[in-house]
């Protein structure tokens, strides 16, 4: 490679680029910014309130944790040059399905489960199918759903159980080897060990004392870091990744030299709807019960997470470790502000700004790549 | 021509019609390996349609497409390119995010072992495209520079040197110099002729006498679904190609308006 370098040195016509330009221009920068600036910060005003003891870092990994599970899906779909606007609506919908399924319908959990993600993934799919057959926006489509799915989600158990919320699931789902893959934790003996050792707080009083406070991992945190790995790998280390990068970038170009856009197309809306369908699931069996409001909003705070991330709106460019710095981000200003004592309303004007801050850096980001002036 | 090769490819007849419309009224044209054989015509005049129809986006309402003497029928696209028949449209060659090495095996990712995975293989992806712009005169800073750093004659350049890698015999170019400035033509037309030499056919679209005459050996012009005739090089001057495709009359008329200019 040496006589390569010694060429390109010797060309005059290529300006080189500072170390420092080369890192700002990658889709990560705004991620990793934001988030040094947010402890920073959290460190200063909430350093004191117990935001970095093993409960409070539990806490803020958990409600993080949550945003990546939905960010991952909705990057890969917006690299893809797709959105979906369902997301939260897919949420509502797959736990209420758990709940009727398990308890209405009094099937096993782990098969309430099963069919619950086959019936959400084809729902992704027929996003998909719709948006690459017809040629509309995703977004109208994926509009079409939001309301479509929530409509049912709170119909069904008013039909069937003449109430909006569902509980009784983490009793028929006691014992259940799938359900413990999503409400479970693990690494509950170094938990008590780290206790033990006094490390971590563990309960003084009560029937749990000398137990530590914080007892394991939940597995929505070991989902969130494994559909991370799992989405980056595929992203930048596959064939795959660039068809992706490649039917977001430009659908028609992709086509032309054989990349099958319309199925990368498809399968993103798949596992957009998995990724929710995972979070659903972790969630109902955490609270034990389903409830038709669950999942309000979060398509759009998955689509902040993923623009924070530096992704582009217009697809072709992005990156999932930037979708999970901001989802991040997210957890850690929204549990922040409580336990800095700060009114948690704000938390919405926080969304706002930085996610205008974000569209503005990327613009100029974009810029900076394509050489456009 | 070099009549000792047969031609790659033969185009018998080819009718193109869109419900009413009629695109194409029976289009011949034979293409030699190592030629570059130039289709001119006006706006409308049938050129795309007619290039599309060779590289498998349309197929023909009747006549016969002859590939290396053999009937071919193709599919879509994929089957022409799979077969040898490549591409290059004057906008749609590149994807500007993405990076030259990363738009280069776009489509024929290259692929390695790792454990139960299979890896985009990064490494030998960025030392071929390295390896081919340098071939091609383009110095890079590296290979993950994104194509939009790079102008549009070294886009050409690039989706070009894709093609020949990925073995193409026969290199279709729209219009690849329409949209660029004097110097970055230059450049195109340079490869188009590095190209040719290397037994590749080139079918060259252009409504440019200049650039046509420049690199071609050949001349097909198209006039309103018709071919006007085949000239080779030499036989035709340029007068006379630019009255051919403006469909003469009409076309003396303006140009002495405008003082021979055009």
């Amino acid at each position: 490679m040496s006589d390569l370098a010694d060429a390109l040195a010797s060309d005059e016509r290529i300006k080189q680029t500072s170390a420092l330009r080369k890192a700002l221009i990658r889709p990560e920068l705004g991620g990793i910014c934001g988030t040094v600036i947010v402890f920073v910060l959290f460190a200063i005003f909430a350093g004191d309130s117990g935001m970095f003891n093993s409960q409070g870092i539990l806490n803020w990994s958990i409600v993080s944790a949550q945003f990546m599970i939905i960010a991952v899906g909705a990057c890969l779909l917006m690299i893809a040059g797709e959105f979906d606007l369902s997301v939260g609506s897919m949420i509502g919908f797959a736990g209420m399905m758990i709940a009727i399924f398990s308890i209405t319908l009094g099937w096993p959990v782990w098969q309430a489960i099963l069919i619950t993600f086959a019936l959400c993934i084809a729902i992704g799919a027929l996003n998909g199918i719709i948006v690459v057959r017809t040629g509309l926006p995703s977004f109208i489509v994926t509009l079409a759903f939001l309301f479509i799915l929530r409509g049912f989600t709170i119909y069904l158990p008013q039909l069937i159980e003449r109430k909006t919320i569902i509980g009784g699931i983490d009793k028929a789902a006691e014992g259940d080897w799938l359900a413990v893959v999503f409400g479970g934790k693990i690494l509950g003996g170094l938990f008590t060990w780290l206790g033990d050792a006094g490390i971590i707080a563990v309960f003084e009083r009560g029937n749990r004392a000398g137990q530590p406070v914080v007892d394991g991992i939940p597995m929505l945190i070991v989902w969130a870091l494994a559909l991370v790995a799992f989405g980056h790998f595929v992203l930048t280390r596959t064939k795959f990744g660039n068809w992706i990068f490649a039917s977001g970038g430009d659908a028609q170009a992709a086509r032309y030299v054989g990349v099958p856009v319309n199925r990368v197309k498809i399968l993103m809306f798949m596992f957009t709807a998995f990724c929710a369908c995972v979070f659903a699931t972790c969630q109902v069996m955490e609270f034990g019960s389903a409830g038709a409001d669950r999942g309000l909003l979060k398509e759009f705070e998955a689509i902040i997470a993923v623009v924070i991330g530096g992704a582009l709106l217009t697809g072709g460019y992005g990156s999932v470790i930037g979708a999970a710095l901001g989802a991040l981000i997210f957890g850690v200003v929204q549990q922040g502000l409580f336990f800095a004592n700060v009114e948690s309303s704000l938390f919405r004007v926080f969304l706002g700004v930085i996610l205008l801050f974000a569209v503005v850096l990327n613009t100029y980001i974009r810029r900076m790549i394509t050489g456009e002036r | 021509m070099k009549p000792e090769h047969a031609p790659l490819i033969e185009m018998k007849n080819i009718e193109k019609h869109f419900g009413s419309v009629i695109a194409l009224n029976g289009v011949s044209l034979e293409i030699y390996p190592g030629e570059c054989h130039c289709l001119l015509g006006d706006n409308g005049a049938g050129k795309s349609t007619f290039i599309k129809t060779m590289s498998g986006v349309h197929k023909p309402t009747r006549g016969e497409i002859l590939f290396e003497g053999k009937p071919m029928h193709f599919e879509d696209p994929r089957d022409a390119i799979t077969a040898g028949i490549a591409t290059v449209y004057q906008d749609l060659a590149m994807i500007p995010l993405m990076s030259v090495s990363r738009n280069f095996f776009m489509g024929n990712e290259p692929e390695k072992k790792f454990g139960p995975f299979k890896l985009f293989d990064h490494a030998y992806a960025n030392e071929i495209t390295m390896q081919e712009m340098r071939k091609m005169g383009i110095n890079l800073r590296g290979p993950d520079q994104a194509v939009g750093t790079l102008s549009g004659g070294e886009r050409q350049t690039v989706a070009i040197a894709r093609a020949v890698h990925f073995g193409a015999k026969v290199l279709i170019l729209d219009e690849p110099t329409s949209a660029l400035g004097v110097r970055q033509t230059a450049n195109v037309l340079a490869t188009i002729d590095k190209v040719r030499k290397d037994g590749i056919a080139v079918v060259f679209i252009t409504h440019n006498v200049r650039h046509a005459l420049a690199v071609g050996d050949r001349f097909t012009v198209l006039n309103r679904g018709k071919t006007l005739g085949t000239a080779q090089r030499g036989q035709i001057t340029p007068d006379e190609l630019q009255d051919l495709m403006a469909g003469g009359q009409e076309m003396v008329a303006l140009e002495s308006s405008l003082g021979g200019t055009v």
